[in-house]
């Protein structure tokens, strides 16, 4: 089964703000409008001037940076669609915060007992069959929610019937192996805010590449030392019998 | 040594205990003192109270010098140990001592800024029971948690000696010790390099003169340059500090195989700027081009140049001094890595506040009076008049002046 996804189109995005409140009430958070991503909004609807707006929040990965640099598997992703932080799990080392390429993963900084902060892709409504709060919310259609699969083939039937409306590319289908996020962008990404040096592959087999070689150099390395120890050692045991028979031999002599 | 009374020219110089011993002592105490309160807030008011780290530069000052600096500078264990035990250069045997205990002192404080940078410090022990094995900081976290087990085993036999238990001490260096030198040069290959690793993900968030695939060799390499050149310093400050005995032959060739690494270190360096095509970020002469030529020339080709010199080799200040070159270049590296090159690769904004440089200071203060205790207490080094080294040593001839 395709995972889920949201669409974000924004050709009809009216910056009306109303997925950022049902986002913080969806999670418990103070009513406000935020400014930028934090440990207290989740999502952000940015003014980019002359009636243009951009969405920002997690992109909920298909293969998630996050996920794989996290050392004790705090994050996961669901077999849904959504990337989860578990509060029980998590040592705050903000490894998921530094490898991010959409710089999603925020951080209570003031806090003693810190947690990391992002759009869970409201798992718990998905959980239950039901759209995420804010494609629920949405009054003009901007944010749909769907299998990945449908979004994907949703977005590119609108690419094909309003060519002139777009940027040409599904922002998401590519960027970090794909997303779970798409967007159908008027402006390109560096004019909508969102990183545009995404690589176009997913991130954890950079660094897998390196470990997944680790059980081949080890053992090879392992021996080597453990055979160089061994050469020194018969060397210098050998030295010792020689210069005992020497002695020995010196007192025949006499 | 102390206490003794050294002839030269005609007059009788008395060993004096060293003057600035007051000022230290109360500068150490004040600096425990402020750090204290840090660690109060830290712990009550979270890292955002003491450090201007935000969610754009999640690490700074203490992964940077901390975690990436001094682990590479607790090196000196594992290269030391190996030369001498693993491949036989029995000579070296002097150093293995200060430098396991260095190495183990270091990683202990290594384990101590974690605790503060951590935001959940009290599950620092959770990678033992929750695993992702293909998470980079899991297998750094293992590997540091048995790389440091595997210190204290091999620093354990300094206790066991000063006790008396010499029947103890001779099993564990009969039978533990190949083992646990042999795991010890493993482990660190595994955790130096992957400290490297640990960027490689970042591809689009580190500046290209500081990224690359093989960030993991870059690091283990260097580490190796750094852990020799560390034991050249090591021992010119216990020489100045307890008035030990130095090595000099010995040093020299460690001075000539530092060089020889270092060249190792610089080709492989610039040869990879060059297939990827960084090069030319060098010679922009913006910040990041002068930031990257210090670190190369004054830290790397430099120090090269003067080391596979023999006037320079044979000068025992002059070779320290070189040496110190070596690790400040390589510790320059690691900061550019960690906090330069990801500034550069992100715009973030970011600058330590003075409260993480107290945590930083106040861990090398404590590693520094640790190791004081363990040499006043420990045999640490080994004892004997200065007779195996050579009469005109200029190393002997310093010593003398003391």
């Amino acid at each position: 089964m395709s995972t889920y996804a949201l669409l974000f189109d924004q050709s009809l995005c009216i910056g009306c703000g109303a997925c950022e409140q049902a986002c913080q009430s969806e999670h418990d958070q103070r009513p406000h409008k935020p400014d930028k991503l934090d440990h207290d909004s989740f999502t952000w609807v940015e003014d980019l001037g002359h009636d243009q707006y951009a969405r920002h929040l997690c992109m909920s990965c298909e293969n998630p940076t996050c996920v794989s640099v996290c050392p004790v598997g705090a994050l996961e992703k669901n077999s849904l669609g959504p990337v989860t932080w578990d509060a029980k799990k998590c040592i705050g080392c903000r490894y998921c915060m530094m490898a991010c390429p959409f710089e999603i993963p925020k951080y209570e900084w003031h806090e003693p007992n810190p947690r990391i902060r992002k759009c869970d892709m409201c798992v718990h409504r998905v959980t239950k069959g039901m759209p995420t709060a804010c494609a629920s919310i949405c009054p003009t259609g901007a944010t749909n929610f769907g299998t990945r699969e449908a979004m994907l083939k949703e977005a590119h039937r609108r690419l094909k019937k309003y060519p002139e409306r777009y940027t040409g590319e599904v922002y998401g289908e590519k960027e970090a192996g794909g997303t779970g996020v798409l967007m159908l962008l008027t402006k390109s990404p560096s004019e909508s805010d969102l990183p545009d040096n995404v690589p176009q592959h997913d991130m954890p087999h950079l660094t897998w590449n390196v470990l997944e070689k680790l059980p081949q150099i080890i053992p090879v390395w392992g021996a080597f030392l453990g055979g160089m120890y061994w050469l020194g050692n018969r060397k210098n045991e050998v030295a010792a019998h020689e210069r005992e028979e020497l002695q020995e031999r010196g007192h025949g002599d006499d | 040594m102390s206490g003794k009374n050294y002839r030269k020219g005609g007059t009788v110089m008395t060993e004096r205990k060293l003057p600035k011993l007051h000022f230290w002592s109360s500068f150490f105490v004040l600096l425990m003192i402020t750090l204290a309160v840090v660690l109060f807030k830290r712990y009550t008011q979270g890292i955002g109270a003491i450090s201007n780290l935000n969610d754009s530069m999640p690490w700074g000052l203490w992964i940077g010098f901390d975690l990436l600096c001094g682990v590479a500078l607790g090196a000196g264990g594992f290269t030391v140990t190996a030369v001498v035990y693993i491949f036989h250069l029995e000579d070296y045997k002097p150093m293995a001592r200060p430098a396991v205990l260095t190495a183990f002192l270091g990683y202990l404080m290594v384990i101590a800024a974690l605790l503060v940078d951590l935001g959940r410090p009290w599950n620092i022990w959770h990678p033992l029971v929750f695993w992702n094995p293909h998470s980079v900081m899991f297998e750094v976290g293992w590997c540091v948690m048995l790389y440091t087990t595997v210190l204290f085993l091999e620093f354990l036999p300094l206790v066991f000696e000063r006790l008396g238990y010499n029947k103890q001490v001779h099993f564990m260096h009969k039978y533990l010790t190949p083992g646990l030198v042999i795991a010890g040069v493993l482990l660190s290959t595994m955790h130096q390099s992957s400290l490297g690793t640990l960027y490689v993900i970042v591809p689009e968030k580190l500046y290209p003169l500081w990224y690359s695939p093989i960030l993991p060799i870059l690091f283990f390499v260097s580490a190796i340059t750094l852990g020799l050149a560390m034991t050249n310093v090591e021992s010119f400050l216990s020489f100045r500090a307890f008035g030990k005995r130095l090595e000099a032959p010995l040093l020299r060739k460690i001075g000539a195989a530092t060089a020889v690494m270092l060249m190792v270190y610089l080709v492989i360096r610039i040869e990879d700027l060059l297939v990827h095509g960084s090069l030319k970020y060098a010679f922009k002469f913006d910040m990041a081009s002068w930031f990257f030529l210090a670190e190369i020339v004054i830290g790397g080709i430099v120090p090269m140049v003067l080391l596979f010199m023999k006037r320079i080799r044979r000068n025992p200040l002059a070779l320290t001094g070189t040496q110190i070159l070596v690790v400040l270049g390589i510790m320059f590296n690691r900061m550019n890595v960690a906090v330069t090159a990801f500034q550069l690769g992100t715009g973030s904004d970011y600058r330590p506040l003075w409260m993480e440089f107290v945590v930083s200071m106040g861990m090398i203060a404590i590693g520094v009076f640790l190791f004081s205790l363990a040499a006043r207490y420990l045999p640490v080094f080994p004892e004997g008049p200065l007779t195996d080294a050579k009469p005109k040593d200029p190393f002997v001839e310093l010593g003398k002046l003391r």
